[in-house]
């Protein structure tokens, strides 16, 4: 039954095969749609970083001749390679978004080396020229800038001095955003400390909710995460009457009292370039990376707590931002166990590779990476 | 230490505060598996009734804007599963572990399935006593924001303890978990009898969930339960199946939960990670300590896990 299937179908290639040499294979590639897979570690509505991805995907299906695949809920272990494997040999795509940190290494290169015909790029900041395969890369957002702002407006909001952060794992980039939040509530609020927890995972809600309240009986005023879904840390601030500053998406409903600004991904800007450029026939580009500038990340309306005078410093440093010469991590600089991290006269712009290796946490953090 | 903060008073604090508020669903399936495993049952199942039963909370309480309507479809829901797993268990040569493990994974299924829609929306929630009225302190305020649900618990664990041990209706239960023999012997239906007890404990753990749902955390997503239902069970056996000891147990795990949010919020950052691994450690040492060759435990049903 099988066998007879099969050369059904080659007899059916060959006569497709046969078409093609008579000339009519320019109509049938214009007509198949470039099949783009995503694949989400967490349900696609949760407030938070896989909704940013997944409502970018939906603004992707509007184009012409794009097909969006998605998967949700997939796990960081082999089960990504399977669902990679099956977007494309059953759905046929081309492009692969795996979007969560711990698909890199190793189920997507594996893949890759598998399939060096289909594109892969992956969200965070892994890839390397030479060393990773070249059909390979990754893309990310510089949403420390907005997380610099978020600080800004909480330094400038908090009564008691202290902010605090909900984080998942010590990764850098988790580091980047505590690091440049406590920066930027420094520059208006010299003697702000940020208190960070760390939960271990990605979604645990109740440990979350824990965090904050623990933090909250220890005075701290202003929250902010680096959590998938920031709903649970933002309700429970809300409800305790305190300020929060939201991530990944805009939180502001769920807090119409406390909601300060937040920082939020605009992760269409990047996939209409990559889709952009498959549908040109080019390989989409391997290292993309982009901050408030290029528009890959943006920042929430302010919220009717936030103090005057941080909007208006904030405002200010976004305008320098925007034109491109706001540098956030300059020396000198120490971490909280004393360290110089960086020397004086030294300045880490954006795009600096050492900035997406960081593993310290700058003074005026209470907390530790391991 | 500096304004607004207790300093390392909040870490007995943040515990006692954390035993209140996380322990409340472990007190509501321990208690409920403690009547099922009394007669002679196992739900392994409760994971998923607990998952189901905060789902079916929410969105009750979404609809109807009444969050206690929504404890009350929890319950409900968690009779049915209870009823299941009670049903398909009666069938002959039916082991309970493994109907245990399926339901969980069908209930787990079932409301991540159906609560899609549930996830972005926010639902009114269940309000709170507050003990914490006498004090200036904003903290032990916080700290002791009671809910209707956690006292209800404590009320349903004593009274359940006290019927097991002194009303008709306890001794048949007991005497359907010790020996099924002596049981039919007195024209007890031991069917019924499991049915019934299975289905009350389904009710329990769905009134767990919907505390997980609608007070804390305080909303329904994918990764609410993280597995208490199933810790939950491993609970009984630590309290010796009695219900009052299963209150003791819930108030230690949910402040083992609590330690290490509370120690890095006062600044003892470093092995985080194995503090959170705290309540996960106590489980599998009480696996290990109950895992015995011989029947030795003191207080396991005697009919607990045969076949018949």
């Amino acid at each position: 039954m099988i066998d007879k299937l099969t050369i059904g179908r080659r007899a059916l290639l060959g006569s497709a095969a046969g078409a093609a040499a008579l000339g009519l294979s320019g109509a049938a590639n214009a007509q198949k749609p470039l099949v783009i897979g995503f694949i989400y570690v967490g349900p696609r509505d949760d407030y938070g970083y896989n909704q940013a991805h997944a409502e970018a995907a939906a603004a992707l299906k509007k184009l012409p001749g794009v097909k969006i695949v998605e998967e949700e809920k997939v796990p960081e272990t082999v089960a990504v390679e399977k669902t990679m494997e099956s977007m494309i040999n059953l759905d046929g795509a081309t492009l692969l978004f795996p979007t969560s940190f711990g698909y890199f290494d190793p189920y997507m290169l594996k893949e890759a080396g598998k399939y060096p015909k289909i594109q892969f790029r992956h969200c965070g900041g892994l890839w390397q020229q030479g060393k990773h395969p070249i059909n390979t890369g990754s893309y990310f957002g510089y949403i420390d800038e907005c997380q610099y702002l978020s600080g800004i407006v909480a330094g400038a909001t908090t009564k008691s001095g202290k902010l605090g952060f909900v984080a998942a794992k010590p990764i850098p980039q988790v580091l980047r955003n505590i690091n440049a939040f406590t920066l930027g509530a420094q520059s208006i609020n010299p003697k702000a400390t940020t208190q960070v927890i760390f939960t271990g995972d990605w979604s645990m809600p109740v440990k979350e909710a824990e965090a904050t309240n623990s933090m909250i009986a220890q005075g701290v005023d202003v929250v902010t995460c680096h959590v998938d879904s920031p709903k649970v840390v933002v309700e429970t601030a809300e409800r305790a009457g305190i300020y929060t500053c939201g991530y990944h998406t805009n939180q502001a409903k769920l807090a119409p009292k406390g909601y300060l600004t937040g920082a939020e991904w605009n992760w269409e800007r990047v996939y209409t370039g990559f889709v952009d450029a498959m549908k040109a026939g080019k390989a989409p580009a391997n290292f993309v990376r982009g901050g408030l500038k290029e528009g890959f990340v943006r920042t929430s309306a302010y919220g009717p707590a936030a103090a005057p005078a941080g909007k208006a410093k904030a405002d200010a440093v976004k305008l320098e931002m925007l034109n491109g010469n706001y540098v956030i991590f300059k020396g000198p600089l120490k971490d909280n166990k004393g360290n110089t991290v960086i020397a004086a006269g030294t300045s880490h712009i954006q795009t600096d590779p050492a900035l997406e290796s960081m593993n310290y946490l700058v003074e005026g953090v209470v907390g530790s990476t391991s | 230490m500096d304004h607004g903060g207790i300093g390392l008073w909040g870490v007995p604090l943040a515990m006692l505060a954390g035993a209140i508020r996380v322990s409340t669903p472990f007190l509501f399936v321990s208690v409920g598996e403690c009547l099922t495993e009394r007669s002679g049952r196992i739900n392994l199942g409760l994971e998923g009734t607990l998952v189901m039963g905060a789902m079916s909370a929410y969105g009750m309480a979404l609809y109807t804007g009444s969050p206690w309507l929504g404890v009350l479809l929890a319950a409900g829901v968690g009779v049915l599963l209870g009823a299941l797993h009670a049903g398909i268990c009666q069938l002959p040569r039916v082991n309970d572990i493994a109907t245990g493990i399926g339901l969980m994974l069908f209930g787990t299924g079932l409301a991540f399935f159906l609560g899609k829609p549930f996830i972005q929306p926010k639902a009114p929630v269940l309000g709170a006593i507050d003990l914490g009225w006498w004090s200036d302190i904003p903290q032990i305020r916080q700290a002791l924001q009671v809910n209707y649900l956690f006292v209800l618990g404590i009320v349903l664990a004593f009274a359940m303890a006290w019927a097991l041990k002194n009303t008709r209706w306890g001794l048949i239960v007991r005497l359907a978990g010790e020996s099924v023999d002596a049981a039919l012997a007195i024209g007890t239906p031991v069917g019924r009898v499991r049915l019934i007890a299975t289905s009350i404990g389904g009710a329990f753990a769905g009134v767990g969930g919907a505390f997980l749902s609608l007070y804390y955390p305080g909303s329904w997503n994918e990764g609410l339960s993280s597995g208490q239902g199933l810790m939950a069970v491993a609970l009984v056996i630590f309290a010796r199946w009695d219900p009052i000891r299963c209150l003791w147990a819930s108030l230690l795990f949910g402040a083992a939960g609590a330690i290490s949010p509370a120690l890095q919020s006062v600044g003892v950052t470093e092995g985080y990670y194995l503090f959170s691994a705290a309540p996960y450690v106590l489980t599998l040492a009480l696996m290990i300590a109950t895992c015995s060759p011989e029947r030795s435990l003191r207080g396991a049903p005697g009919e607990l896990g045969v076949v018949h």
